[in-house]
């Protein structure tokens, strides 16, 4: 027994040293004078508090870890100027390591025990797949889920739940048109997560380019799981693809561009904006690649954006988030990621300004659905209405130069899942003075 | 009249019916804590009832068979994907679910226990670590039929309509769960008090002996393997309820190494140890998952520190109690009776033994 008791321990310390290293009263919504109630769950006279699942750690964690806590500056910035409605706005955000059985447990906990009023920015398209059900059944509202789903745009099955980003599906359409415009001729390949959020992008590419144009074996994919993505690579090697465009999270990017790279190969990248962060992959291939390689293998990539460039410092809102950033969390690098969070926040804010006073959960949804918000820092404007639950209708595709700096090129488009692409004619916005909506 | 109750208390045996009873307090106790509590806390103890399930059957495997698996979470996923599938397709009573994913994952655990019968220790654990990184891959791979990343969404378990329209379904889920750990437990114990638990622990201490004294050993490997992945089958059916997702990502080798863990730190060969082991599981991270947004730390730290503090705690607790959570209970007690003079049951008066300081149970 004591020989056997004691190698299953060992066995067992290394198991843990494993883990570790996988490191109301109801009140009238329009009422905006008077004083403030505790008119909804998760809301008092003075505090609203909502809550989110974020992958603070694990494969989606590097640059997606950055978000939360930029939203968190940004209400830490409204609080001291005063809140909404006189009302602090508490963020409390759980790690759910992007693993969907910690998601349910964590969300649970959220909605149950720190009795938040809504859940906002969760993150992840199989992570929040696993909590949607739940969240509405509970009836809490559930705003600008992270990710670019089509699924959260399902009025009849899902009211309570709010898309924010422009979805996977319009992204790949105007990403599409461009290939189409500015790449004809070339052979086109994908590389996609293989999940709604590459899946759904497949279909806006397809949309445009056609299905058939892209045969099989330039179409391939990859499991977060499974780092490996070598072969992949190779196999859109041999097809001859002379572009690939990749649905990828940003550790994926990495791993292709160097997987590519170590094949000799240099298509032209397009990559959507999820993957596309010029700072967070700049650190991971140098992380990949042991300080091997670094920005330079991001030249020449097509990506979209639909918020303001991050590096075009004469842009108010970048102005206000980044110098929220440099007070606040100094410590997090300046990145598309905290623009995100800051941005979401900003759009909440404005959320709880134009639902009046004193909210009920229900009030706020029908505030939100009427359509009043506007696009506020987001380059096209946002869907949401009584039977459309779309955040961002369009993006504008950017190029990234080999030292770094993002350019775009050409004018914001936008579209639906099924309509046609049609140039975004409004006018790009600024912030208030103070900064809050 | 004489002989019909004889025969009732042949068929009724002193252990099995000092187990019932037991039984029966330990759910009545447990059916009042959990309408005593919230429904997250309900939540959370759903999640130790399945652990305390897996971790038993676990336990009979390791602690009482002496093989170790690292595959135990694949057991559960292929419980749990049997549930997810069952349920995809029919509306099924919660019962006939478990049941159904106790058969398939019995089946599976008959083939794989034949294949774990004829290696010893580490083989048997790296063949187990195959399992448990091998089979998530198939849910992604056959996309269409288990999910792929994203996997199967459960329906919940809704209470019956007698129980008030307002009575939470966490706890009714948990309910089911305590039921189930109630009875595997009472299974487990009865099974080891037998000749068969007799034949497991003797085939642990010395196969040659064991073969010697006409127990047939591989038999007995595939028996207790084929419990054990019975009891983890149920506890994966569970986990879908619970978690209401069944998704690859949360049934990986984290989950196994996780059950290994409780058993380890519960305390090896004891069904109460796998209880402690479980309740750490649960506990612990609960404590410390709220750490990160309130502590003003910078976030890469913050980020990590709950699996940080949970980790060490673990270490420590190995330390500290190297024959896990109930062997340093049952030290305590035979300090105890070592001071007010009772005789220990084996033993001098006033000499604990140390080296087996946690008697089999």
């Amino acid at each position: 027994m004591d020989g056997t008791a004691s190698w299953i321990r060992g066995i067992a310390i290394v198991s843990v040293v494993g883990l570790l290293a996988a490191c109301g009263n109801p009140s009238s919504s329009n009422e905006n004078s008077g004083t403030n109630t505790a008119s909804a769950p998760g809301i008092t006279a003075t505090t609203i508090t909502i809550g989110s699942t974020q992958p603070l750690t694990g494969p989606a964690a590097p640059g997606y870890s950055e978000i939360a806590p930029a939203s968190n500056a940004y209400f830490v910035y409204l609080n001291q100027h005063g809140g909404v409605f006189g009302r602090k706005i508490l963020y409390e955000y759980f790690d759910d390591g992007y693993n969907p059985t910690n998601t349910a447990s964590v969300t649970r906990k959220l909605i149950l025990e720190t009795k938040v009023f809504a859940m906002f920015s969760a993150l992840g398209t199989p992570t929040h797949l696993a909590v949607v059900d739940y969240i509405n059944s509970e009836k809490v509202p559930d705003l600008f889920v992270s990710t670019g789903c089509n699924c959260w745009n399902n009025v009849s099955k899902y009211p309570e739940t709010f898309g924010w980003q422009p979805d996977y599906t319009i992204e790949g359409k105007i990403l599409g048109q461009y290939i189409k415009q500015n790449l004809s001729g070339k052979k086109v390949g994908y590389f996609f997560q293989n999940d709604e959020f590459g899946l759904d992008g497949v279909k806006g590419l397809d949309d445009q380019l056609g299905a058939s144009s892209v045969p099989s074996e330039r179409r391939q994919n990859y499991v977060p799981t499974n780092t490996n993505v070598g072969n992949q690579i190779g196999a859109l090697q041999a097809s001859g693809a002379q572009v690939v465009v990749s649905y990828s999270i940003p550790a994926f990017t990495a791993l292709a561009l160097l997987s590519a790279a170590k094949l000799g190969y240099h298509p032209i990248w397009v990559v959507s904006s999820v993957g596309s962060d010029v700072t967070t992959l700049t650190g991971l291939l140098k992380a990949f690649s042991k300080g091997a390689v670094g920005g330079q293998l991001l030249g020449g990539m097509v990506t979209d954006a639909y918020l303001p460039l991050v590096g075009d410092s004469s842009n108010p809102w970048i102005t206000l988030f980044k110098g929220i950033h440099d007070q606040v969390i100094p410590g997090l690098p300046w990145d598309g990621n905290v623009l995100y969070g800051m941005a979401q926040a900003y759009t909440l804010a404005q959320a709880f300004k134009a639902a009046g006073r004193n909210p009920t959960r229900s009030s706020f949804v029908k505030s939100l659905e009427s359509g009043k918000l506007s696009n506020g820092p987001g380059l096209a404007p946002f869907g949401y209405s009584s039977d459309n639950h779309l955040g961002f209708l369009g993006v504008q595709v950017a190029t990234i130069a080999a030292d770094g700096t993002e350019t775009t090129a050409g004018p914001v488009y936008t579209s639906s899942d099924s309509g046609p692409i049609a140039q975004y004619s409004g006018s790009a916005s600024s912030p208030p003075a103070n900064g809050i909506p | 009249m004489l002989a019909a109750q004889s025969r009732l208390g042949r068929l009724v045996s002193p252990t099995l019916r000092r187990h019932l009873l037991l039984a029966l307090g330990a759910a009545v106790l447990l059916v009042l804590l959990s309408a005593q509590i919230g429904a997250y806390d309900d939540y959370n103890l759903t999640a130790v009832a399945i652990f305390v399930v897996a971790a038993a059957g676990l336990n009979l495997l390791t602690g009482l068979n002496g093989q170790l698996s690292l595959g135990h979470g694949a057991l559960m996923a292929i419980g749990a994907y049997t549930a997810s599938l069952l349920l995809k397709d029919y509306q099924l009573p919660v019962v006939v679910v478990l049941l159904a994913s106790v058969l398939s994952t019995g089946l599976i655990g008959i083939v794989f226990g034949y294949a774990a019968a004829r290696l010893r220790g580490p083989y048997l654990a790296g063949a187990t670590l195959t399992l448990a990184v091998a089979l998530p891959q198939v849910a992604t791979r056959y996309k269409d039929i288990f999910g792929g990343e994203s996997g199967l969404s459960v329906p919940p378990t809704q209470p019956p309509a007698w129980l008030g329209a307002d009575f939470p379904p966490e706890r009714w889920l948990a309910w089911i769960a305590l039921a189930a750990a109630v009875v595997t437990i009472m299974l487990l114990a009865n099974l080891l008090r037998s000749s068969t638990g007799r034949d497991f622990k003797a085939v642990r201490d010395n196969e040659a002996a064991a073969a010697l004294a006409g127990i047939n050993v591989a038999r007995t490997h595939v028996l207790a393997f084929v419990i054990s992945a019975a009891c983890a089958g149920l506890a994966g059916a569970l986990f879908a309820y619970w978690s209401g997702v069944t998704a690859p990502a949360g049934l990986g080798l984290g989950l196994s190494l996780q059950l290994v863990t409780a058993i380890v730190i519960g305390g090896l060969g004891s069904l109460a140890g796998a209880a402690w082991g479980s309740l750490v599981l649960v506990v612990v991270p609960a404590l410390t998952g709220g750490m990160a947004s309130t502590l003003n730390l910078p976030s890469a730290i913050a980020n990590n520190l709950p699996l940080a503090i949970y980790g060490g705690i673990l270490v420590i607790a190995m330390l500290v109690a190297p024959h896990g959570i109930q062997g340093a209970l049952v030290r305590i007690f035979a300090i105890g009776r070592a001071r007010w003079g009772h005789t220990p049951a084996a033993g001098q008066k006033g000499v604990v033994d140390w080296d087996d300081p946690a008697p089999d149970s």
